[in-house]
């Protein structure tokens, strides 16, 4: 930083910038490519499979989802239950 | 046995071939019997910079696919006489890389009792660079201290942890030293650039050294002489100092630190 920077406020340095760009860019990649196992579509398919088994659902009445919040970790399994065949 | 060096990067134009070059010619200037493959199938320039292309005759895709043998295909350099260039193919494309194809060639280079093999890998995350990878014992990651360079090195890493011979059978990983190159220390120390320590901190691997900016480079890419063999330059020294690291030494880094020049040397000028 030279002289004529100092004389006019500290400034962040453009190094510092980019670190910090760079460590919050990199853990929602790392996130989403390195350690994410990809089990989400067969977790969907075998949930569908147990659950056929006991009632009637459509395929697509069934949502798995990961969400990533900060440091937590959230898995989502949201199963729409056709009212009428469970009385029958 | 032949130990498998990867040199890669992701991002284009950060010194992969220079550093592939000048680190195979070191290995080889320690008495090693050494290979140095050029992966960028269509784009060769490992030729260039090892000032061996006027004698292209066969080259790594030939050998794949049985039109010529690995003895009519290698180039021994000019100046090493332990140190051979396997060319790659200037007009395929890099489908002809096949995994079993790379994997015969490896084997019989360690049956020639070569005991480094260099990969200059591709750019990008294609075949080639996959390839490349593939059957790596070690990996040197060549990163400038730039945004993007970093990014995509970090991407290379999660690649070479997941799609290696070593991850899928479970074996010890591929062993990852992070190079950074075209390092200005004065740059850093105005707040300019990203210091060694901030790569080291986001990408946590082990450093294995580096290597100035320097004019040196370009002189050595002209005159197709790897940038290791350039008397009294710093890039020279820095390539020695890491292939020295690499087998083992213990040398403390050296042109990492911003020296304010002297009064004389702002009058007179100088390096």
């Amino acid at each position: 930083m030279s002289f004529l920077d100092f004389l006019r406020g500290q400034k962040k340095s453009s190094a510092s910038i980019a670190k910090d760009r760079l460590q919050l860019i990199l853990i929602n990649e790392r996130g989403a490519g390195r350690n994410t196992p990809d089990f989400l579509p067969q977790l969907q398919r075998e949930l569908i499979e147990v659950i056929s088994r006991y009632v009637h659902i459509n395929p697509d009445d069934i949502k798995v989802n990961l969400d990533r919040q900060d440091s937590l970790e959230v898995l989502e399994v949201k199963i729409e239950m056709p009212q009428a065949e469970i009385r029958g | 046995m032949a130990r498998i060096v990867v040199v890669t990067s992701g991002k284009g134009g950060v010194g992969k071939t220079t550093t592939s070059a000048s680190f195979a010619a070191g290995l080889a200037m320690h008495g090693h019997k050494t290979a140095v493959i050029d992966f960028d199938v269509g784009l060769r320039n490992l030729d260039l910079i090892m000032g061996c292309e006027r004698r292209v005759v066969y080259d790594f895709v030939n050998v794949i696919n049985g039109e010529a043998t690995l003895h009519q295909a290698l180039i021994r350099d000019k100046q090493l006489e332990n140190l051979y260039i396997l060319p790659a193919s200037q007009t395929r494309d890099k489908d002809a890389l096949t995994r079993e194809g790379v994997e015969k060639v490896l084997k019989d280079l360690a049956d020639m009792d070569f005991e480094y093999i260099v990969c200059d890998s591709p750019a990008g995350i294609e075949t080639g660079a996959v390839m490349a990878s593939y059957f790596a014992d070690d990996a040197l990651v060549v990163t400038n201290p730039e945004v993007s360079s970093v990014r995509d090195s970090d991407r290379i890493l999660g690649i070479l942890s997941a799609k290696s011979r070593r991850a899928e059978k479970g074996e010890e990983p591929i062993k990852e030293h992070l190079l950074l190159t075209r390092y200005n220390p004065k740059r850093v120390a105005d707040g300019e650039m990203l210091s060694l320590k901030d790569i080291e901190d986001i990408l946590r691997i082990r450093l294995i050294g580096v290597i100035p900016e320097s004019e040196t480079v370009l002189q050595a890419s002209n005159q197709g002489i790897p940038a290791i063999h350039i008397r009294d330059s710093d890039v020279a020294l820095a390539y020695q100092d890491v292939v020295a690291r690499y087998l083992g030494e213990d040398k403390p880094l050296r042109f990492v630190d911003y020296e304010k020049p002297g009064l004389l040397k702002r009058l007179f000028g100088g390096k």
